[in-house]
Formats: C-alpha cells, sequence, structure tokens
C-alpha cells in the first residue's frame, strides 16, 4: 500500500492519478491523502480564473500522456466537489478500469462502482441546484454602497461550481454568499473567497422580506394543500436561511382538516402559535383576526374549565350575554345547561365547556342583537381553535351540544332528533356524542315538547358522564 | 392602499394560473443589467400545497369587466380589488430579483376597459423593464385576447413566453361559464402569437442577431371539472392546440368550489387524480409517441382515475406484450408500463455492451411490480402468464390513498 498526497482538487488529483497510471498501480495498491488534511476538502479555493480555466484547458493540458476519457473529463470537475472523501480512491478505480480492460465502462450504470459514482454526481448536481434556488441575499449598506449577503449551507462543499451562475446573474450588484466552508465575495469585476461563515455571522434582515412574505402566503393555494410534496421538493434543512419558511408550519396548520373539504381559499385565516397551552391559545384567540365575526363581535369567547377534564362539551357559539361577559354559557342557555348538569349530578367546573365558533353572530333589530346561526364558512374559520382545544384537553368524551358543533366535528348531515345519544368517532375525537343545545329547548313551542326535551339532555348527559 | 396589501389581493387572484415555467430561453447577463435566463426552470421555493415558486406570479389588476362564472375575479365577485402601477410592478420584480427570490415576472391581469388599454399597461411594465433597466430574467405575460396586433407584436419582442388561456375546453363550455370569451378570439390571439414566432424564426434563417419572439414559445392553460366535457374532449382539444399553434405545454387546472358559488358549478371539486391524469396522458403524447385518442374508448371516454393512461391502454393492448427488453426498439419500450422516457435512455445505452436483466432494472429503481408481466428479461419468465389474468388490474395498481399523494410528485418529473 502507497500513500499518495495530492492537492483536492480537479486538477490536483488527475495529475497524481496520471502518475500513478503510468506506473500502473493498480487501484488497492493507493492510499488517497489530501495534502490539506486539516482543513476541509475546499478545491477551487484559489483565484476564480484558474478554477475556471481548469474545468476545461488545465485537464487537456495535464493529460497529454494518457488520454482522458471524455465522459470521465466531465465527471472529474463534478464528483471532485462531493463531500465522500472516499470519492479519490473511487474515481481512480473508475479511472484504471476504464483506461485498462473496460473502454465502455460508464455507459453501464448498473454497475455497482459506477452507480455509485453517478449518485455522488447526482448529489453534487442537486447540491448546486440548490445553491442557484435557494441563496437568499440580504441587501445591506456599507459605506453608503448596497451590498448584496447570502448565508446558505450547501450539503457539499460546491460554492465554486455555483459561482459563474452568480456572476452572470447579478454582474452589476456586489454581492456576497457565505458558507459554512468557504465565502465568495464579487466587487463587481473579480470573485474573491474567504473563509467559512457562521450563520450567527451573518446579516439577519432585509426589510423586504415582509413583502416576500406577503407574496408567499398570498401565491399558496390553501385547497390544494399538500405538505409531502413540499417536503420532497423543499427539505427542512434548508429552512434556516429562507425567510418565508417560518410561515409554513401556521399556513399548514390554518388548513389542515379533513381530505375533500372544500375551503374557501379567499378567506383569511385564524393564527395559531406553536405551541398550545390554554392560556397561551385563548390569549392568541383573543386577537384572532381570521374570519369577519370579530369585527362587529365584542370579543373572542374560548372555552373554560380545567385542562385535565375528562369530559368538554361543544356548544354552537356564543349568545348576547356571552359576548359581553367574555365567557361560555352564561346567559339563559347557561342557565338551562346548569338546571340540567345538576340533575345529572355533574359537576361544571371539572367539565371544559367551549364553542364551535368562538364569536357572535347577530343582526341588528332596532337596539337588540338578535342571533344569527354560523355560516359553513364561520364554522370551517374557527374549527383550528376547537381542535387545538381538543388537544391541549385529550377529553375521553366529547358532548356536542347541537347540530352546529356536530357539523364541525363529525360531518356530514345530521339530525339531532335521530342520532342524539349515540357515540361517533371521527379523526377529532374517537368518542363523541350528539344532543341538544340548550337554547333549542328555550326556543320549543310549548311546555311540553321543553320538559321532553330537556329530559333527553339530562339522560345524554349521564349517558356521557358515565362512559369516562 | 398600501403595497404590501396591494401584493396580497393581486398575488393571491393571480395563483390560479398554474404555470410556473421558467426555462425554455436563453438571456446572456449583462455587465450593466440585471439577470439572466439559464434556459432552466429553477423554483426558488414551494409552498404547502407543493407547488413551485419560480416567478412573482401577480395580476396588473383584478378589476375586470367580465364575468367568467368560474373565475374569482369576475365582475360580479364582491372580492377586494387592487391594481399596481406599471412603475410598482417594475421595482417589485427587480427587488425580489436582486435578492434571488425569483426567475422572473409572470404578468397577468382582469380586463379593464377594453383588451387593448389592458394590454397598453402590461407592455408598458415588460417594456420599462427591459428596455430601462435592462432585465434580463425570465417573463411569462398574459396576452390579452381580443388585443390588437400592434400590441401583441410589442410583447412578444419583449417577454420569453407569450400566452393566453383557451379557459374551458370546448364553445359550449364558454357559452355557458364564459359568455363574455369566445374560442375564436382566444385562438385569435393564439395564432398572431405563433405567427410573431414563425415570423422571428424566419428571419433568424438570414439575418443572425434577428431580435426574438417569445423564445420560451406559448403555453395555454384550461379549467377542468367545471363543465361536464370528457377527458376525451380536453385531450382532443389539447391536441389541436399542440398542433395548431406549436404550443409549448397545455396546463390543466381542476376547478376548486367556492362557498356561496354561482349554482351552474358544480358543488364537487373533481378529484385532483383527474387532473393527474390529464397530465400523464399530455406527456404520453409529448414524449412517448402516443396519440391523444389511443389513451380513451370510444366505450369510456374519460381517463380511468385507477390506472395511470400509459398501464390502461398496455392492458386494452396485451397483445402486443411481452417485448424483449434487449432487443425491443426505443418506441416499443416507451410503451411499457412503469418505464420512463430517462430509463428507456439508460437501457438503451447499457444493452449495447450488458445484458440487461431483471435485477438490472431494480437497480434503475424501475417499478418491477408494473414492468415485470409486460416485458422478457434473461432467465425470468414465471411472470408472462398474468398477461392473460382477468385480475391484472388489481394485481398492479397500489391502494388508490398512495396514489393520490404521489400525484404531484411524479407530474413534476413526467416519468410514467
Amino acid at each position: 500500500m502507497r500513500e499518495i498526497r495530492f492537492i483536492p482538487t480537479p486538477d490536483g488529483w488527475l495529475a497524481a492519478a496520471l502518475e500513478q497510471l503510468t506506473d500502473r498501480r493498480r487501484p488497492s495498491e493507493i492510499l488517497w491523502t489530501e495534502t490539506t488534511a486539516e482543513q476541509p476538502a475546499l478545491p477551487g479555493l484559489f483565484s476564480d480564473e484558474e478554477h475556471e480555466a481548469g474545468r476545461g484547458r488545465e485537464l487537456s493540458r495535464s493529460s497529454r500522456a494518457v488520454s482522458v476519457p471524455e465522459n470521465f473529463r466531465r465527471l472529474l470537475p463534478v464528483v471532485a466537489y462531493h463531500r465522500d472523501r472516499s470519492k479519490w480512491a473511487l474515481l481512480y478505480s473508475i479511472f484504471w478500469r476504464l483506461t485498462t480492460t473496460e473502454p465502455r465502462l460508464l455507459a453501464i450504470e448498473v454497475d455497482r462502482e459506477v452507480a455509485r459514482l453517478l449518485t455522488m454526481q447526482r448529489q453534487v448536481e442537486r447540491d448546486v441546484y440548490h445553491m442557484k434556488a435557494y441563496v437568499r441575499f440580504k441587501k445591506i449598506t456599507v459605506e453608503s454602497e448596497e451590498h448584496y449577503v447570502a448565508w446558505h449551507q450547501p450539503d457539499h462543499p460546491v460554492l465554486p461550481l455555483a459561482i459563474s451562475f452568480f456572476k452572470e446573474r447579478f454582474a452589476a450588484l456586489r454581492w456576497s454568499i457565505l458558507t459554512p466552508d468557504a465565502s465568495a465575495h464579487w466587487d463587481g469585476k473579480t470573485v474573491s473567497f474567504g473563509p467559512g461563515v457562521s450563520q450567527r455571522e451573518a446579516p439577519s434582515d432585509d426589510a423586504l422580506e415582509t413583502a416576500w412574505r406577503t407574496y408567499y402566503a398570498a401565491t399558496f393555494n390553501p385547497a390544494r394543500i399538500n405538505p409531502t410534496a413540499m417536503r420532497a421538493q423543499l427539505p427542512g434543512r434548508f429552512w434556516k436561511s429562507l425567510p418565508e419558511s417560518r410561515l409554513i408550519t401556521p399556513l399548514t396548520q390554518a388548513v389542515r382538516g379533513r381530505v375533500g373539504e372544500v375551503i374557501d381559499s379567499r378567506r383569511p385565516m385564524a393564527v395559531l402559535p406553536m405551541t398550545g397551552s390554554l392560556s397561551e391559545l385563548a390569549q392568541a384567540a383573543a386577537s384572532c383576526t381570521g374570519c369577519e365575526l370579530h369585527l362587529a363581535a365584542t370579543q373572542t369567547v374560548f372555552g373554560r374549565g380545567p385542562s385535565d377534564a375528562r369530559v368538554m362539551l361543544v356548544g354552537e357559539q356564543p349568545g348576547d350575554q356571552e359576548d359581553l361577559a367574555g365567557e361560555p354559557f352564561v346567559g339563559p342557555a347557561g342557565e338551562v345547561l346548569n338546571r340540567a348538569l345538576a340533575l345529572a349530578a355533574i359537576d361544571r367546573s371539572q367539565l371544559y365547556v367551549t364553542n364551535a365558533v368562538k364569536h357572535f353572530r347577530f343582526v341588528l333589530e332596532g337596539r337588540r342583537r338578535r342571533h344569527q346561526a354560523p355560516r359553513p364558512s364561520d364554522i370551517v374559520s374557527c374549527r383550528p381553535w376547537l381542535e387545538a382545544e381538543l388537544k391541549a384537553v385529550r377529553p375521553e368524551v366529547v358532548v356536542c351540544l347541537g347540530r352546529t358543533a356536530a357539523q364541525s366535528l363529525i360531518g356530514g348531515q345530521l339530525s339531532v332528533e335521530q342520532q342524539r345519544g349515540r357515540f361517533f368517532s371521527s379523526p377529532f375525537s374517537s368518542r363523541i356524542m350528539l344532543t341538544y343545545h340548550p337554547s333549542s329547548i328555550l326556543r320549543a313551542r310549548d311546555r311540553v315538547i321543553q320538559d321532553r326535551l330537556f329530559d333527553l339532555l339530562v339522560q345524554d348527559l349521564k349517558a356521557a358522564q358515565s362512559a369516562i | 392602499m398600501s403595497l404590501t396589501t396591494k401584493l396580497k389581493i393581486l398575488a393571491d387572484a393571480a395563483k390560479y394560473d398554474v404555470s410556473c415555467a421558467s426555462g425554455g430561453s436563453r438571456r446572456a447577463g449583462s455587465k450593466d443589467g440585471l439577470g439572466n435566463s439559464t434556459g432552466h426552470s429553477i423554483c426558488h421555493s414551494f409552498t404547502p400545497d407543493g407547488r413551485c415558486v419560480s416567478l412573482l406570479k401577480i395580476l396588473l389588476t383584478n378589476y375586470c369587466v367580465y364575468d367568467c362564472v368560474f373565475c374569482v375575479n369576475r365582475v360580479s365577485s364582491d372580492i377586494p380589488r387592487a391594481a399596481f402601477t406599471p412603475q410598482e410592478v417594475v421595482e417589485l420584480t427587480l427587488d425580489f430579483y436582486r435578492r434571488n427570490y425569483i426567475e422572473g415576472l409572470f404578468l397577468s391581469s382582469g380586463i379593464f376597459r377594453s383588451p387593448d388599454d389592458t394590454m397598453e399597461q402590461l407592455v408598458a411594465v415588460v417594456r420599462t423593464l427591459r428596455h430601462t433597466h435592462r432585465f434580463g430574467g425570465y417573463i411569462h405575460l398574459k396576452a390579452i385576447p381580443g388585443a390588437s396586433q400592434r400590441l401583441i407584436e410589442e410583447a412578444g419582442r419583449w417577454v420569453d413566453r407569450l400566452s393566453a388561456n383557451i379557459e374551458l375546453p370546448t364553445q359550449a363550455d364558454l357559452v355557458q361559464l364564459a359568455p363574455d370569451k369566445q374560442i375564436t378570439v382566444i385562438e385569435g390571439t393564439m395564432s398572431q402569437i405563433q405567427d410573431g414566432v414563425q415570423a422571428a424564426r424566419a428571419e433568424k434563417s438570414y439575418r443572425r442577431p434577428a431580435p426574438a419572439f417569445a423564445p420560451a414559445g406559448q403555453s395555454t392553460q384550461m379549467v377542468i371539472g367545471a363543465t361536464p366535457s370528457t377527458d376525451a374532449a380536453i385531450l382532443a382539444t389539447a391536441a389541436h392546440l399542440y398542433q395548431q399553434y406549436s404550443l409549448k405545454r397545455v396546463y390543466y387546472s381542476a376547478f376548486s368550489p367556492y362557498p356561496h358559488a354561482d349554482p351552474r358549478l358544480p358543488l364537487q371539486a373533481p378529484p385532483l387524480a383527474r387532473e393527474h391524469r390529464l397530465y400523464q396522458a399530455d406527456w404520453l403524447t409529448r414524449f412517448y409517441g402516443f396519440s391523444m385518442d389511443e389513451l380513451t374508448t370510444a366505450d369510456d371516454p374519460n381517463l380511468s382515475l385507477d390506472l395511470d393512461p400509459k398501464l390502461a391502454w398496455a392492458l386494452r393492448h396485451r397483445e402486443r406484450f411481452p417485448v424483449d427488453v434487449n432487443r425491443a426498439p426505443r418506441e416499443v419500450l416507451l410503451r411499457v408500463p412503469g418505464l420512463g422516457y430517462k430509463n428507456v435512455a439508460r437501457i438503451l445505452s447499457i444493452r449495447r455492451y450488458h445484458r440487461v436483466t431483471l435485477d438490472d432494472l431494480r437497480k434503475l429503481h424501475v417499478p418491477l411490480r408494473r414492468v415485470r408481466p409486460f416485458v422478457i428479461t434473461p432467465a425470468h419468465s414465471e411472470h408472462l402468464l398474468r398477461l392473460d389474468r382477468e385480475d391484472l388490474p388489481a394485481l398492479l395498481t397500489k391502494p388508490a390513498q398512495l396514489e393520490l399523494f404521489s400525484a404531484s410528485l411524479d407530474s413534476l418529473s413526467g416519468q410514467l
């Protein structure tokens, strides 16, 4: 075994490899050692001119003695930028086979070594593409001159391979591209290279990023949400240097719903906090502008109750008194509910009580605010909050008071009369029950019907309580 | 109204145009200008719907005098309205481009006053970008159907791609849902663009530095599932457009229903799989040597949602299989289900020096389950029996749900 020390550039390696080939030294006899071993492999870190030339002329000059096959000559300057240093031994092995017994080797993509080499080539080329795509310049002003600076973390040290792209595209600007391996600076005439830079040392903000994020959110079509496809194209490791990436999670969360659901893409969306204790959720919901109901209502009426409640009651929406008090079920309907709970021997302070829609929807009639049923779009707009509450409380049983709550959590065409008292399962909870809303009892035609419905409500509440 | 609000409204209104291509034309960068086009699309970001963000895609305005039922910007829609000035569009494009957010601009517009008034403003934007700022990035401009020849000609000189949307597959569909639009007018505009492209090409043949005309060609888009038109009708229209106007792409956009929509519209969105199948059929005709009428039958004028169109075709023509991977010509291999055009090229290259085995196909990441019944490789024959099995379709397909989520991935590569 012989140790071959070489400068880790395409040219440096090729010069060394040609020597070994002339000596007929077999691949298994060579240990390839980069001479700048204490530094990461950074081929091309001298002058830009030398690098550009290296891709064509240098190679042909140094290879006069043994002919370097054309297809190998094209692969080398790409694969040389792969981070895996076993590339040098692999390159030599292929080079050896090509120039000794298998001149057609590179056409046989199913060969184990060729397949590995081509994979490396694709990975480097993909990484160069990612650099072209995901470098984001931030404008800074240095000595009254505009300078565009980007920080990007490629998988492989490919900066030198991407330089010509940026030089042509942004010839008239002054720019710097910083990566953890190296940095490149363009002053309008030449490129100079420098040491690697961490993200902390790079400029962090640019006023225009707000406009870019506005564009990103607006051009997204929630009706076609598909996070899997997005992640396949925009892997998470690149997110940290993209100004728009902080929107991905909230945009995705806001539309997360059942597949095939009709979503009005023009609707503004609720912005949920990333972490969700009940108090944090309530605080965030207080400033929700996810639908236009917040304009007329007094305040958001969020759910109330302990975070370890085992039963959750979900009503329709706050009424006049709830809207003023900021608490669910405190008006006439609340009184009915309290009476029913008392008869069922359930302690309301043990329950989590909330509504499917968190703002009061009404029409003004003189000075009276008359309740109006929420529209399907209001229910859908508000559901992320209900979902977040379900997630925070994790109740064993969910009781939908009335059809609105059931439409939000069970879906489909439902009839309280025919389907009350039964347990349903849906993506939101495995045990959901439907029963009468206390208001519908108040609205019943006469006392007899009221009493009958009230009894059924008590009966259903008992059933829910005994199911835990 | 603030620029941010305008951007929000006018980007939101433009997103139903699905084209995000930014390749197909080369424009060198210059020392004193900004930007170039490399000939290849670059996606600078992806939104959570999995779609590429390559261009700043906006409308100049979403005020529109037309009342196309399927369109959010129709005059009778109660959405907020906004309008950019041409200068605002120019500056926004340059600012985004300098930060490497985008490859260029995709500019469309609602029709205010008349087609010519609108087109005049659009041309002002691209003229300022190219002439005043020497902008070399990609520009895709929507031609306003019915605009005068003079404006189309000027637009073509500045932009990379010029296109007019056909909107719906047939004239009958347009009568129903887009009463102000006529296929003859839309095709008239396509034909004007085509004339410009051909004239520029002819000029180039005797005068080298002749000015280019929409070098990335023209494309179009149609909404599917808003009317009962069948896939066969949609594909026939696409075939006609490709052939007549040398279109580079036809985009199919599944209609999405919205609340309080017009009762003439369906309540159900067509499955995204249908859109995906149309794209597959489209690729088969452009890269695999199929003709549109081979892909559907008189009995069933719609593409199967469960089977990809190539597999469905192969199952209808079992007598043509199996084929020998090591002998069959390229056009025959391209018709084998599961063999994409890139893998066909690889196989043709490999088999000159090496007999291709089933294991080699596996190494090339060919979907063996789909391919195996249709090919002969050295030392395997046991699966050939399956070709006449009744249950072959079921054996070859995945559960429908998996299909749905992988759909948009292979529509990007177009490999079948």
